[in-house]
């Protein structure tokens, strides 16, 4: 796994939960260093042992710490670079909707290594959605559901989302957009180092 | 480049005649483009009049030039063509039909544009689209630009993306190669330190031997090796003789210069390295003090530890070509000497084999 992926989980850990509990889920997912290093590649085994300590350390599902996670990528002031972004993927957040299928190809652009799972969004009519993951580790799509619950409230929409499962390494999200602009988004300058970004 | 489509690579840009339809009509009666589907196809055009005057402008390049009244002014006082260099007018502007444009506002943030300027039948008039080309980035910051003041098949916000992008992928690489570094000097310290007692080891030692030959600067060296150490480590244990090391280490440093270089390179033999220092009085006045030195008890939980030190010393200044293998070996028949003579005391290594003189 990219280690730029297995950061952003030590990262989510850290500032939520603290130092303290990264360091035991280190210890328990058997590292043997302090952190990961952003721009190594690591055994997919590192990944997936940490992921389960953290889930035993928290006493929560899998699914869940995962999900917040993708909220984590978005919302946390640290990680604000990452939402920029995201935000560069459209104008609304239908429109980011609609842009999810180049992710892989966007961020191959930036990290060439950097290998995102395949996403393919369907419209079913009446602003309902089924996102498809394919191709990524398993649990990527909660990831997702938490990106996208995070990127909604960026936008302002207001949108119903659902991990409904996986089939034969195939994540399915079901997305119903409520209203596209609910409330104020947050700010996004195209440009970098405009005023008030 | 040539971005003209009428001719073939590297060749002049055709007339304004090589981009009009034949007869049959004029181009926007072929498309039946409206102005709306051109605004939204090119957002950043304009179109001139054959008098240079503006008769209209796409909704981004309206929002970048901000004036009032922008239909019917003139397109020359608003931008300065830089390149081809002398277009000033209509006429010159015509023959340039097809090629790539570099442009400047006069006012404001003197923005750069590069542009394409086509012929529009009939009437003389010109359109031109303009794009900000690598400047983007200050484009949309000078003039508050958004997504949607780009056609979506413009890959500027691509290229803003990338350069957010690449920018922070640096700033990792930066990071990590920080890191890398301060991990490798951090290894290349312990790699050439005696971790028991923090003196250099063997690799340290011979690291600096190696560049003072080199250099050719005058050294002595003195090879010493502690006397009934091997009583401590027997009757008192190993953690008494690590004591002792580490204590002798200590003492050694007190009482050389931090420029000289002290090894430890086996169990309790050092070899130290004394730049500038290469006659044989000042040598064998420090090799005296350090025996003294090292020949006062350590005290070691309650036990007094009662060693001594013998010295072979060499210096650079008593071969015509020092060499590193040829000293180490004089000082070592030199240290050998000191024991055979009685331990606790130093001798200089004449030059003579067999006749290790000059002792104390």
């Amino acid at each position: 796994m990219h280690g730029l992926i297995n950061r952003s989980i030590q990262s989510f850990l850290r500032d939520t939960y603290g130092p303290a509990l990264w360091h035991a889920v280190a210890r328990s997912a058997r590292l043997d260093f302090d952190s990961f290093e952003p721009m190594l590649i690591y055994d997919d085994s590192l990944t997936d042992a940490v992921l389960g300590a953290a889930a035993h350390h928290l006493d929560r599902p899998r699914d869940s710490v995962l999900e917040d996670l993708g909220t984590y990528l978005v919302s946390h002031p640290h990680l604000e670079a990452l939402r920029r972004l995201l935000r560069f993927g459209g104008v609304d957040f239908l429109d980011f909707l609609q842009s999810l299928d180049d992710l892989p190809g966007r961020s191959h652009m930036a990290v060439p290594d950097l290998d995102l799972p395949q996403l393919e969004l369907i419209d079913e009519g009446a602003d309902h959605f089924t996102l498809i993951c394919s191709g990524g580790p398993a649990g990527f799509g909660h990831v997702m559901v938490g990106i996208l619950r995070a990127m909604a409230d960026d936008y302002g929409a207001l949108a119903l989302l659902d991990h409904t499962g996986s089939e034969r390494g195939c994540e399915r999200i079901q997305v119903h957009l409520l209203d596209h602009a609910f409330a104020q988004g947050r700010r996004f300058d195209l440009a970098a180092g405009s005023a008030g970004a | 480049m040539s971005a003209n489509p009428a001719n073939g690579a590297g060749s002049r840009p055709g007339t304004a005649a090589d981009y009009l339809l034949p007869a049959a009509g004029c181009a926007t009666d072929a498309l039946g483009l409206t102005s709306i589907a051109l605004a939204r196809l090119m957002p950043m055009f304009l179109w001139l009049g054959r008098d240079g005057l503006i008769r209209g402008a796409g909704p981004t390049l309206a929002k970048i030039l901000a004036v009032p009244d922008l239909p019917g002014r003139d397109f020359f006082a608003l931008f300065q063509i830089r390149r081809p260099r002398g277009i000033t007018g209509m006429a010159g502007l015509s023959r340039h039909a097809g090629a790539r444009l570099q442009l400047r506002l006069r006012d404001g943030p003197r923005t750069d544009f590069r542009g394409l300027a086509v012929p529009v039948s009939g009437n003389g008039g010109m359109l031109i689209n303009l794009s900000f080309g690598i400047a983007v980035g200050q484009g949309v910051r000078a003039h508050a630009l958004t997504n949607a003041d780009f056609a979506p098949t413009d890959l500027a916000v691509e290229l803003l993306y990338l350069t957010e992008a690449k920018a922070l992928v640096m700033d990792e690489l930066s990071d990590l190669n920080r890191r890398l570094e301060t991990a490798r000097r951090h290894a290349e310290t312990e790699a050439l330190t005696d971790t028991l007692t923090g003196l250099a080891n063997r690799r340290g030692f011979d690291q600096v031997l190696d560049a003072l030959i080199r250099r050719g600067t005058p050294f002595g060296l003195m090879h010493l090796d502690l006397d009934f150490f091997k009583q401590v480590n027997d009757t008192l244990g190993h953690a008494a003789g690590d004591h002792v090391l580490g204590t002798a280490g200590q003492r050694l440093r007190g009482e050389m210069r931090s420029v000289d270089t002290i090894a430890r390179v086996g169990g309790d033999e050092f070899v130290l390295l004394l730049p500038g220092i290469d006659k044989a009085e000042r040598l064998s006045t420090i090799a005296e003090r350090v025996i003294a030195r090292l020949s006062q008890p350590i005290d070691y939980a309650g036990a007094p530890c009662q060693i001594s030190a013998s010295v072979g010393i060499t210096r650079s200044g008593a071969y015509e070509a020092p060499a590193a293998v040829q000293m180490l070996a004089d000082a070592d028949t030199a240290l050998y000497a000191s024991k055979h003579a009685g331990r606790g005391r130093w001798t200089l290594w004449s030059g003579r084999e067999g006749d290790a003189s000059d002792k104390r």
